[in-house]
């Protein structure tokens, strides 16, 4: 015990800790980010003043970012993962009362360099409270009722706050991260049989607390072609984008689904729809490669990391990671409703591109100090 | 503790590793059905897809292509197509377009009606659309408007091409052009898909029978457009295919002539080749500037044609339905010769009337013509005599020979607007009046009067089938450049060619395929022979008018048709047409054929309300055939033109 005892209190050289990166992860989140100037840029007409300069400026800030958070210790995040979490329940609050409200809804706090959507952090936020939880208690104690409180609790409470902002999206993203995590865990599978039960049977009551836009969504998902101007509209132009882009694409910059703005939300949720019709079935595939190669990185990392904080992070975050990209491709392919989940990296926005360098350094602490044990 | 802790950990490890892998395969089917939905959409069905893509992308304008034109018989184009100048505005690039509507009504000719007319359309249509403020600049203002157009921000100056019409003379024949109204698309099939906003439809005459030729395969412009409509650039024009044009036999000039002729009455004036059908001039009088209506008529000018007692807008050559009056007469003695129903060498005493069954039926001539045969009775257009020849006919077999000489039918069949007319018999009585005939009626329909209606044109075949020695004829206004030399043409070219030859009326029917519609063509000639009399001796009707000169010699028949018979009380004082109210004096015909030694064209003149047809038409057919006769051998060669080697 004595030696790791050594290397556990010896601090890396920053150069040793660049040397125990994952490489394979570090590069594909690069290109990931190349790629997405380069769409970005696209979605802007081919400007560069407009989303892709400051989508530009934000990757090589939160890239920078993920760094740094690579270097720290996990046993750091391990520790501060409580406060974190609570940190950002109080931010969540705070956004109830003093957030910014757009469209209808209330999500943003405004920093003044930049308004911040603490929902998008909070994704992070129950994996790393979560896994630090399951961390502490013993396996045996994982289905008691007493241990079973707390998550539900810690689960419970971010999905309403979000959930009223409104935002049903990112709320469901929350829940599910956290669930994920808490069946990883051990938590039986009859209690989550029960629960979707349970959800079964509340969901005509829940649906009448949908608001009327999101009623429709769901009801146009179903059947797009009955209100093809409307809500179905987005759906059936991202398929006509995508569809249109064919084997090869459009070529950059002359996807005209894009430029002639019959895309909606090109910049964020429906970046990919305007990067498959400029670079077609090849592009897409490419795309989607990444982001498998990255979700595999992550699992390969959680294997090789020895505390279970760290596994059930990479594991956690891994499965997070790979559903908030299958929603989103989903949601454009039209095999889901439209919920508003933007893809990780690509996707314009300042606080979801945080998050996803925020939970991408962790993986990467995880790496750099795998041999770490955590007490 | 330290044992406890590890095995803790491992088997946490082993149940968080062995769902995991479980996890992993979830998320493998879901990457496969991802996969699986991209290549069904980017492979599968990339055609569909980029089919609808361009479907969003792309919206076409319909544009027409330039109008067929419409040419006389020498090619001089007398419906043809211009430049016109106009000013379109694009209320998005302009500043302010309020301010820009008041400051072009300084610079066009443009009222504060149409301005706030403007405005609503402007206000209707999407900002970027284009709007016409003035579809037809004149130079002058064109010219301003290029000039002050670095104020106009937002105005386009257009140069456009639309309808021309030479002069107002042929307005009839021709028709004219105007915008396509929604009534045009219901009623003609191949309007329904079109689809070409505002574009200028014939509505009457050759315009509106040869529209669909003359249309066109309309061409396009394609846009480029946004999601909001938007265009953002053109990326195709096809200018479509022109429109067909048409050569008529009318001979413009002749047609001026006419027009001039009838300045002033209200009337029509028919010519025709009688040999080949041809006609060379077709006017209605009083016409209209047909060009009014190319960019839409004010209602001012429309209110005037509508509302005018002399019809302007009626074509009353084809569509004007009058009683013949006395130029029947020479149908009616013929059909009495051919039926054997009377010799020409009957004689009739005429003593101003004569009275069957207790009604009194007056000649014209209250003092009476006294005895007259056949020639003296057409020369003089004595009534009595034909009161008595068609008692003796019967309205049945007069109405077998008008209709075999072409009433009551349509003529041409250029016209939509042709009318048919009437040729009465008592199968026609009981059917259309429900009541039997009386012989009276037969008396009436002698001189052409009672329920004969007849057009100009159809009275203009009529003499010309006599013309041409009472051969069938089928009239046109078309030329067909393909057609082969008609039969009677073939043989009035071999009867010139052969000056020596005469051949026995058989031979001619064999040999030509002629079709004639007498039994005996004596009879024909001496009806001729008995026009000739009414229009070169003196006691003829039309002797006033005649020409003497040999080449330009005519022979014809007035005509005058009753509109309200006159009492006892007014034959006695002796009332003239002129003395009583216009609407109520008779019409005037006058129908003839030119030269006499070879006739070559027949003519029927119409005077609505002129009186008389010796002192209101007959005047009127001497000018015009003298100008027909003096164009004759310009037609000639023009027509040796087109017939090349075959003459």
């Amino acid at each position: 015990m004595l030696h790791t005892r050594s290397s556990l209190h010896t601090p890396f050289a920053i150069r040793d800790k660049f040397f125990h990166l994952d490489f394979t992860l570090l590069f594909s989140i690069l290109l990931l980010g190349i790629i997405s100037i380069f769409a970005q840029y696209s979605s802007s007409g081919g400007q560069f003043d407009y989303h892709s300069k400051s989508h530009a400026v934000r990757f090589c800030v939160f890239f920078f970012f993920f760094l740094v958070v690579s270097f720290v210790n996990i046993r750091f995040w391990n520790d501060y993962s409580l406060l974190i979490f609570v940190l950002l329940i109080l931010l969540l609050v705070l956004v109830k009362f003093f957030g910014v409200q757009s469209q209808g809804s209330r999500r943003w706090i405004n920093l003044f360099v930049f308004n911040l959507q603490p929902s998008e952090l909070m994704k992070i936020g129950i994996i790393l409270f979560l896994s630090n939880y399951y961390h502490k208690i013993s396996s045996g104690d994982v289905n008691k009722f007493r241990y079973l409180l707390y998550p539900v609790i810690a689960l419970l409470v971010p999905f309403m706050l979000v959930l009223t902002q409104p935002d049903l999206g990112t709320a469901i993203l929350i829940l599910v991260s956290g669930m994920v995590i808490t069946w990883l865990s051990g938590v039986r599978w009859k209690l989550f049989a029960y629960l979707s039960l349970l959800f079964i049977i509340s969901a005509p009551v829940a649906i009448s607390f949908l608001k009327p836009y999101q009623k429709s969504r769901i009801l146009t998902f179903l059947n797009p072609d009955t209100d093809p101007l409307g809500a179905g509209y987005q759906i059936i132009q991202s398929k006509i984008a995508i569809g249109s882009g064919g084997l090869f694409g459009k070529g950059f910059l002359n996807g005209s689904q894009a430029y002639l703005n019959f895309l909606p939300e090109k910049h964020t949720d429906f970046i990919f729809t305007l990067y498959s019709e400029e670079f077609g079935f090849l592009g897409s595939a490419l795309i989607v490669f990444l982001y498998f190669l990255i979700t595999f990185r992550i699992i390969i990392i959680g294997n090789m990391t020895r505390s279970i904080f760290g596994k059930l992070y990479c594991y956690g975050f891994s499965t997070a990671f790979f559903i908030y990209v299958a929603v989103n491709m989903s949601m454009v392919l039209g095999m889901l409703p439209i919920v508003g989940a933007p893809l990780p990296i690509l996707s314009y926005g300042g606080s979801s591109m945080l998050a996803m360098m925020f939970g991408l350094g962790i993986v990467m602490s995880c790496n750099v100090y795998k041999n770490n044990a955590i007490g | 503790m330290l044992s406890f802790h590890s095995s803790n950990i491992i088997s946490k490890t082993k149940t968080i590793s062995r769902r995991m892998f479980l996890l992993s395969s979830i998320k493998a089917v879901v990457l496969i059905g991802i996969f699986g939905r991209l290549a069904s959409l980017q492979i599968n069905n990339s055609t569909k897809y980029r089919s609808l893509a361009d479907k969003n992308r792309y919206r076409e304008t319909k544009i027409a292509p330039p109008r067929g034109i419409i040419e006389d018989y020498f090619g001089n184009e007398i419906a043809s197509n211009n430049r016109i100048y106009q000013l379109h505005v694009i209320p998005d690039s302009t500043p302010n377009i309020d301010q820009l509507l008041v400051r072009l009504k300084d610079i066009i000719d443009i009222s504060p009606r149409k301005i706030s007319l403007l405005k609503k359309k402007i206000k209707n249509k999407k900002s970027w659309d284009t709007t016409i403020i003035s579809d037809n600049l004149t130079w002058a203002e064109f010219s301003r408007v290029n000039l002050f157009l670095h104020e106009l921000e937002g105005a386009q100056p257009v140069v456009s091409i639309a309808r021309y019409y030479k002069d107002s003379s042929s307005a009839h024949a021709i028709g004219y052009v105007s915008e396509i109204s929604p009534r045009d698309i219901r009623n003609k099939k191949y309007l329904q898909n079109l689809n070409i906003e505002g574009v200028a439809i014939g509505k009457t005459g050759l315009e509106s029978s040869l529209d669909e030729q003359m249309l066109g395969s309309p061409g396009y412009l394609r846009y480029e457009v946004n999601a909001y409509g938007k265009k953002i650039k053109q990326v195709a024009t096809d200018k479509g295919l022109k429109g067909k044009t048409y050569r008529t036999t009318l001979d413009h000039s002749i047609q001026k002539f006419s027009a001039e002729a009838l300045q002033g009455v209200s009337g029509a004036i028919c010519v025709m080749d009688i040999h080949n059908g041809d006609i060379i001039s077709m006017v209605s009088s009083p016409n209209f500037n047909p060009n009014s209506f190319v960019h839409g008529v004010n209602s001012k000018e429309w209110k005037e044609l509508t509302e005018n007692r002399d019809k302007p807008m009626l074509n009353k050559a084809v569509s004007g339905l009058y009683p013949p009056g006395s130029t029947i007469k020479t149908l009616t003695a013929i059909s009495a010769l051919e039926n054997d129903i009377v010799s020409p060498k009957l004689l009739v005493k005429c003593k101003g009337y004569i009275d069957l069954h207790g009604e009194r039926f007056n000649c014209w001539k209250k003092k009476g013509h006294g005895v007259v045969g056949m020639r003296t009775a057409i020369k003089k257009s004595c009534d009595v005599y034909f009161y008595e020849v068609a008692r003796r006919l019967g309205i049945d077999r007069l109405s077998a020979t008008a209709k075999k000489f072409g009433l009551g039918q349509k003529v041409l069949q250029n016209y939509n607007e042709e009318k048919t007319g009437v040729v009465p018999n008592t199968k026609w009585k009981k059917r259309e009046i429900g009541k039997n005939w009386y012989l009276g009626e037969t008396l009436h329909s002698g001189i052409g009067q009672g329920y004969f209606l007849t057009t100009p044109l159809q009275l203009t075949l009529m003499t010309a089938q006599i013309a041409n020695g009472g051969f069938k004829i089928n009239p046109r206004i078309l030329v067909d450049e393909n057609e082969k030399v008609g039969s009677l043409q073939n043989y009035i070219n071999h009867k010139n060619e052969t000056p020596g030859n005469v051949m026995s009326t058989d031979d001619q029917i064999y040999n030509f395929n002629l079709q004639p519609l007498f039994r005996n063509q004596e009879n024909i000639n001496l009806v001729k022979d008995a026009m000739f009399a009414a229009s070169n001796e003196i006691g003829g009707t039309s002797y006033r008018s005649r020409l003497k000169d040999k080449k330009f010699m005519f022979a014809g028949k007035t005509g005058s048709s009753q509109i309200k018979r006159f009492t006892e009380e007014q034959r006695e004082a002796e009332i003239k047409q002129v003395d009583i109210t216009y609407l109520e004096r008779d019409h005037a015909w006058f129908v003839a054929f030119a030269p006499v030694q070879d006739p070559k064209y027949a003519i029927s003149v119409l005077v609505e309300h002129g009186g008389s047809g010796s002192s209101a038409a007959a005047p009127i057919a001497k000018k015009v055939i003298k100008k027909v006769i003096e164009r004759h051998e310009i037609r000639t060669a023009q027509k040796n033109q087109q017939f090349g080697k075959e003459i």
